[in-house]
C-alpha cells in the first residue's frame, strides 16, 4: 500500500471528522438540553459560510472575517430561538423537526434573495494556501491541517467548558435534569438561549472552515446536516464525547472507504465487480455502519448517564 | 373522543373533493388546457404518497422522515426494467411494490427498535443511503438520472402513454387504497396500531407484541408508496436520485400535517392544498420558498391539526 495516500486520506478523513464534529456537538448539546431537534442546523452552517466570505470580502482578511462571522452567526441562531424554536420546546419532535424544516426553506429562499444564485468563496491568504513537508516527503496543504488544528482546539475548549465552568455544569444538569435545574433557581430560559447560540457557533464555525474550499453555496449544509445526525445517533444523543468520537469514526471510514473499498473488494471479488460495486458500498458504508451499531446498540455508543425523560 | 364524531364532515368534503377531481379532466378537455391536468396527476400520485405515510404517522405514530426513498424504488422499479427495454407494466408494478416492502421491512427491522428522535434520524438516514447508493451507480445515469422512453404497458388494458388514462389510474388507485386503509384502520389490526401511538408500553402489557404490528404497518405503508413511485416513474417519464432525497420526504410530512395527521382523507386534502399553494406561490414570486417555509412554521406553531382539523372546528376534542 502506497504510504504517502494512506497519511493523504487519513488526515483527509480527520478533517472530515472534525468538521462533523462542529456540526454534530451543537446538535447533541441542543438535542441533549431542550430535548430539540434542530434540522435547520445545517442553515446555520450556511449562514456561517455566506457571513465569512463577505466579511472576508470588506476587511480583506479571512482570519478577522472567521473572528467577526462567529459572533454574527451566533446572533442569527439568537434570533431563530427567539423568534420559532422557543414556543417548540413543549412539543413533541414531529412539530420541532416540521417547524425547522421550514426553517430550512426560509433560510434557503433568504440566502438567495440576499447573496444570489451563486456561490461565495474567497481566496486564502499566502500563508495558509500554501503546503507543509511531512517527514517522508509528503506534502499536505497547510489549510488542511489548519482546519484539523481548529477543530481540536475547539473539541478540547468545549470539553474544558462542559466539564470545568460553571455553565458546563448547568449544561450537563439540564441534560440530566431539566425541571430540577429550573426549580434550583437557574434561568433556564436564558440557558437554552445560550446553548442554541453556541451551537449556531459551533455550525457556523464549520461552514466557514470548508468555505474556502467548496464556497459558500445555497443549501450546502443540507446533506452533510444528516452525516452530522448519524454521528450524533452513533455517538449517542446528549454526549459530546459521544459526537467527537463519532464524528471522527464516520470521517475516517467514510474517506478511507472511497479510496480503499475496491481494492478490499478485489481480494474476493473480480476486478469489474469491485469496480463498480465498491462506489455504491462506499457512499452507503457510514449508513451500514450506523445501522449495524443500531442494531446492537440502539442508544448510541456512548450515551449520557443518568438522562431522564 | 370517538374517530366517527365529525365523520359526517369528513365523509363529506371526501365525496366532493373525489367528484372534483373525478371531473378535472373534462374540464380540461373543454378548456384545452393540458397543464391542470399534469398538476392533478401529480397531486393524486403525491396524494398517494401522501395516504401510505399517514397510516405509519398519523395512525401509527412512527414518524418516519424516509419515506420518500420508497417513491424512489417505485420509480427506479418502472425505469431500470425499461433501460433494458423490458416495459410489461404487470411486472414493473409488482417489482415496485415487493422491492419497497423488502425495504420496509429491511430497515424497519432495525429502525423499529429505536424510538422518538432516533427513529426520526434513521429512517431519514436510510433514505440518505439509498440516494447515496443510486448517485454513485454510474450505470443508471447516476447523479443524472434516466429518461424513461416508454410508460408501462398493460397489454390493451390501459394505454398510460395517454395522458387521461394515467390519470384516472392513478385517481382509482387513490380511492382503492382510501378504501383499504379505512376498512384496515377499523379492524383490529389498527386499532393495535392506534393504540401503540397513544401508549405502546399499554398495548405491550395487554399482550401485544407491538413490535410485528407496527413492522406490518410500516411495510404495508412502504409498499403502498412504492406502488405511488411507479407511477411518478411512468408520469414523470424520469427517474433521478434526487425523488428520494430528505427534503422530498419532509414535504411528504408537511402534506400529511397540513392535512390532518391520522384523518382518513386529511392527506389526500394536504397534497392538495401543498401542490397547489406551490404552484400559485412559484408563479408570484421568486423566492415563494420562504413564503412556503413561513406558512409550514405558522401551521406548526398555530394549526396543529390541520386542515380536516379546522374543518370539525373543535368538535372532536
Amino acid at each position: 500500500m502506497d504510504g504517502t495516500l494512506l497519511i493523504t486520506q487519513l488526515l483527509n478523513g480527520l478533517q472530515l471528522g472534525v468538521l462533523l464534529f462542529l456540526l454534530a456537538a451543537g446538535l447533541s448539546l441542543i438535542f441533549g438540553i431542550m430535548d430539540f431537534v434542530n434540522l435547520a442546523h445545517g442553515s446555520l452552517y450556511m449562514v456561517g459560510a455566506f457571513f465569512c466570505a463577505t466579511f472576508a470580502a470588506w476587511f480583506d482578511s479571512f482570519v478577522l472575517a472567521v473572528l467577526v462571522a462567529i459572533p454574527a452567526t451566533a446572533v442569527v441562531g439568537v434570533i431563530v430561538e427567539w423568534v420559532v424554536v422557543r414556543h417548540l420546546y413543549r412539543r413533541d419532535h414531529l412539530d420541532h423537526v416540521l417547524a425547522t424544516f421550514g426553517l430550512i426553506l426560509c433560510f434557503d429562499a433568504l440566502t438567495q434573495m440576499i447573496w444570489g444564485e451563486n456561490g461565495l468563496t474567497v481566496a486564502l491568504p499566502g500563508y495558509l494556501d500554501g503546503r507543509v513537508m511531512l517527514p517522508g516527503d509528503i506534502a499536505i496543504p497547510t489549510y488542511r491541517l489548519v482546519i484539523i488544528a481548529v477543530g481540536l482546539s475547539v473539541a478540547a475548549a468545549l470539553f474544558g467548558l462542559i466539564t470545568r465552568t460553571r455553565l458546563g455544569m448547568r449544561i450537563r444538569a439540564g441534560a440530566s435534569n431539566r425541571k430540577m435545574i429550573a426549580a434550583l433557581g437557574v434561568n433556564i430560559e436564558l440557558l437554552f438561549t445560550l446553548v442554541f447560540a453556541l451551537g449556531a457557533a459551533l455550525a457556523g464555525l464549520a461552514g466557514m472552515m470548508i468555505m474556502p474550499i467548496t464556497e459558500a453555496s445555497i443549501g450546502m449544509g443540507n446533506q452533510i446536516i444528516i452525516v452530522a445526525f448519524v454521528v450524533v445517533v452513533i455517538g449517542g444523543l446528549g454526549s459530546i464525547k459521544g459526537a467527537f468520537l463519532a464524528a471522527l469514526l464516520v470521517g475516517l471510514i467514510d474517506t478511507l472507504g472511497r479510496s480503499y473499498l475496491d481494492s478490499l473488494f478485489k481480494l474476493f471479488m473480480s476486478a469489474q465487480n469491485a469496480e463498480t460495486s465498491a462506489p455504491a458500498v462506499s457512499a452507503m458504508l457510514i449508513y451500514i455502519l450506523m445501522a449495524v451499531i443500531l442494531a446492537l446498540r440502539p442508544q448510541g455508543l456512548f450515551p449520557p448517564k443518568g438522562r431522564s425523560g | 373522543m370517538s374517530p366517527f364524531s365529525n365523520w359526517r364532515a369528513d365523509r363529506w368534503v371526501m365525496v366532493l373533493v373525489l367528484v372534483i377531481l373525478a371531473l378535472v379532466p373534462v374540464f380540461v378537455a373543454f378548456s384545452g388546457n393540458y397543464f391542470y391536468l399534469d398538476v392533478a396527476t401529480r397531486l393524486i400520485i403525491l396524494a398517494i404518497a401522501a395516504v401510505s405515510l399517514n397510516l405509519i404517522l398519523g395512525y401509527g405514530g412512527m414518524i418516519s422522515f424516509g419515506h420518500a426513498a420508497y417513491l424512489g424504488i417505485g420509480a427506479y422499479a418502472v425505469g431500470i426494467p425499461a433501460y433494458y427495454e423490458i416495459y410489461d407494466g404487470y411486472l414493473q408494478i409488482t417489482l415496485a411494490v415487493v422491492l419497497s416492502a423488502l425495504f420496509a421491512l429491511i430497515t424497519g427491522a432495525i429502525c423499529l427498535r429505536t424510538r422518538g428522535i432516533h427513529f426520526i434520524m434513521i429512517t431519514m438516514a436510510f433514505s440518505q443511503m439509498l440516494f447515496f447508493g443510486l448517485v454513485s451507480i454510474e450505470e443508471y445515469g447516476g447523479d443524472d438520472g434516466l429518461v424513461i422512453e416508454y410508460r408501462s404497458e398493460f397489454s390493451g388494458l390501459l394505454d398510460l402513454e395517454q395522458a387521461t388514462q394515467l390519470y384516472y389510474a392513478a385517481l382509482v388507485s387513490l380511492v382503492v387504497f382510501l378504501f383499504l386503509i379505512s376498512r384496515l384502520i377499523q379492524a383490529r389490526f389498527g386499532m393495535v396500531i392506534q393504540g401503540t401511538k397513544g401508549n405502546d408500553r399499554r398495548m405491550r402489557s395487554l399482550g401485544f407484541d407491538t413490535y410485528r404490528y407496527q413492522l406490518a404497518c410500516y411495510v404495508i405503508s412502504g409498499a403502498i408508496c412504492g406502488y405511488a413511485g411507479a407511477l411518478l416513474g411512468n408520469f414523470t417519464n424520469f427517474i433521478s436520485p434526487e425523488m428520494m432525497d430528505w427534503t422530498r420526504s419532509g414535504e411528504l410530512i408537511f402534506m400529511v400535517v397540513l392535512g390532518g395527521g391520522g384523518t382518513l382523507f386529511g392527506p389526500v386534502i394536504g397534497a392538495a392544498a401543498f401542490i397547489l399553494l406551490e404552484e400559485v406561490l412559484s408563479g408570484l414570486w421568486l423566492y415563494w420558498q420562504f413564503i412556503f417555509g413561513l406558512i409550514l412554521i405558522l401551521v406548526v406553531i398555530f394549526a396543529k391539526r390541520g386542515l380536516m382539523g379546522l374543518l370539525s372546528n373543535g368538535r372532536g376534542q
